[in-house]
């Protein structure tokens, strides 16, 4: 094979798979994907259920059928692909080493890298769970590859930790399989996944979700055999006299995911410690010139739709990265998190790049308002660029705005924008 | 006799919670939410239905499973058989995505499909 590319792909989820068609669309002639697993498509082919693609294809798929939409377009592209292959490290000057059971070790030389390493499930050790140490305790998408992919039930009795997305879905499908789910325990006052997924995962199978309600004690010595349930107060202190003990083999956590970042700081790449992921520009590069990430690496994202379009991005700007050894940049001016917003991705804006085409912007709210709310992006003396109203606004859905080449003219005044989400 | 029974909307991700009067099956007035919402109500009365994703066995596969879903949404009453019909469903590798796995499930007239291909091992 060869060791020079036009763009190395670090990861096939959606974001890397955008990034190498965009890579490939926008003039670099040779790009490389390199994937740990054995096939492309990454956490999509374990989430076999619908509500994947309403975004961009108007559509309801489950998330396989998803990937493979980007996969054939990655093949039909001339995209080379190692798979089985785990990159060691990576460096500023963008050499990425590599190791695979064929070709041993690489030393492969980039113009342009783009970093889709997806995100990491937490575990029982960031959570601090106490009790025994037993066999049976498992993160919710761990068990979601045992019994969807690699086909073994990790168990027969169920109790889910956290009431996420993942957590739901994994409770239907472990019942539709024959499983029992006795309790889904969330210690927050409210459910951290969407509501759909509550009606269609735990209404629709009569599982029990309890609020304010955690794990105080894991119980078993080889294998797990009950947990203690327990209500917390505002303060996640256990309320004494709440203690339940809920027999069960095997426990789910579905307590949140982080951005998978190690080898971009052996890059050199600064991350945000509120998103976890690398500070990024409007063409998604980090701090390290060349090196861009796209997905769940900068950000966690609710829908997959956003994490291909943020591939796409990362993709252009990395081919034409490859293509020039520079981007043409512009005034670059920072994106602030204001009023009720806990980040902004990206970090920073390319004045002169809404002169061709938008700039979309996402961010979270920090407390949910569950009224009609304004999203508004202000200039440093209070002067509005742009706005979008929005029905509400909830922590765990990502607002989205979208700068238009319109408010070019407007941009051009200013050194700053601060993006603030206010009930109207 | 008129009753009023709550029923949470999932058309979209706000998530209202309907208030909906009725007589057995016969809606008479949905007092909450918007017109999407009153649509969805009358077909969750009448016709619960759902979309079913799963797996079926393959022989000589990348992977012992594939993935597959319904083509539509069947009614929420035959989840539970057809999760047991599809257990005993194996097709031979390869499979293609889109290919009938289980067709007409259940006398539903809506067919099971795989939702990848799925490769011969070592392929």
């Amino acid at each position: 094979m060869k060791s020079n590319y036009d763009v190395i792909i670090i990861g096939s989820g959606p974001g890397g798979l955008a990034a190498a068609i965009a890579a490939r669309e926008n003039g670099a002639d040779d790009v490389l994907i390199i994937e740990r697993d054995i096939e492309l498509g990454g956490i999509l082919l374990q989430c076999i259920h619908n509500g994947f693609g309403l975004q961009l294809f108007n559509e309801d798929m489950p998330g396989p059928t998803y990937a493979q939409y980007y996969i054939d377009k990655v093949k039909d592209h001339g995209v080379e692909t190692l798979m089985d292959t785990m990159v060691l490290d990576i460096t500023p000057q963008r050499e990425v080493f590599a190791i695979n059971k064929d070709l041993g070790y690489l030393d492969l030389q980039a113009k342009a890298i783009v970093l889709a390493m997806g995100c990491r499930e937490r575990t029982r050790a960031q959570i601090l769970l106490p009790g025994a140490r037993p066999a049976g305790v498992y993160t919710a998408g761990t068990a979601q590859r045992f019994v969807n992919v690699e086909g073994h039930m990790p168990g027969n009795k169920f109790v889910i930790l956290g009431s996420g997305d993942i957590g739901m879905i994994m409770a239907r499908r472990l019942t539709i399989e024959g499983a029992e789910v006795e309790r889904v325990l969330e210690i927050m006052p409210y459910l951290t996944g969407l509501t759909r997924n509550y009606v269609q995962c735990l209404l629709d199978y009569g599982i029990t979700l309890q609020k304010h309600r955690t794990v105080n004690r894991i119980i078993g010595r080889d294998r797990v055999e009950a947990i203690e349930a327990v209500t917390v107060d505002e303060k996640w202190q256990p309320v004494p006299g709440t203690k339940e003990i809920i027999p069960c083999d095997t426990l789910l956590l579905s307590v949140g995911l982080i951005p998978e970042n190690e080898l971009s700081k052996k890059a050199g790449v600064l991350l945000d410690p509120v998103t976890n992921g690398p500070f990024v520009d409007d063409r998604f590069m980090t701090n390290v010139p060349g090196i861009f990430a796209a997905g769940n690496v900068v950000q966690v994202y609710d829908l997959v739709d956003w994490v291909t379009e943020a591939g796409f991005t990362a993709g252009k700007g990395a081919a034409q990265f490859a293509l020039s050894e520079k981007l043409e940049t512009g005034e670059e001016i920072p994106l602030i998190a204001g009023e009720n917003i806990r980040y902004v991705v990206p970090h920073k804006l390319d004045k002169s790049h809404l002169a061709e085409e938008q700039v979309r912007l996402q961010m979270r709210a920090i407390v949910p308002i569950e009224d009609r709310v304004l999203v508004t992006v202000e200039d440093q003396n209070g002067e509005v660029v742009a706005k979008k109203g929005e029905a509400y606004a909830r922590p765990g859905e990502i607002l989205t705005l979208a700068i238009k080449p319109k408010a070019y003219e407007a941009i051009q005044k200013a050194t700053s924008l601060t993006v603030n989400v206010r009930k109207r | 006799m008129a009753e009023i029974s709550e029923i949470i909307c999932v058309t979209c991700p706000k998530g209202c919670t309907l208030r909906v009067k009725h007589e057995g099956k016969q809606v008479l007035e949905v007092l909450d939410g918007c017109k999407r919402g009153e649509e969805y109500a009358i077909c969750e009365l009448q016709d619960p239905r759902r979309m079913v994703a799963s797996t079926v066995r393959v022989d000589g596969g990348l992977h012992p499973l594939v993935p597959v879903y319904t083509k539509q949404a069947i009614p929420k009453h035959l989840i539970p058989e057809l999760a047991r019909a599809l257990r005993n469903v194996e097709v031979p590798a390869p499979v293609k995505i889109n290919q009938v796995v289980l067709a007409d499930a259940l006398g539903t007239g809506i067919d099971v499909v795989a939702s990848r291909d799925m490769p011969k091992a070592g392929a």
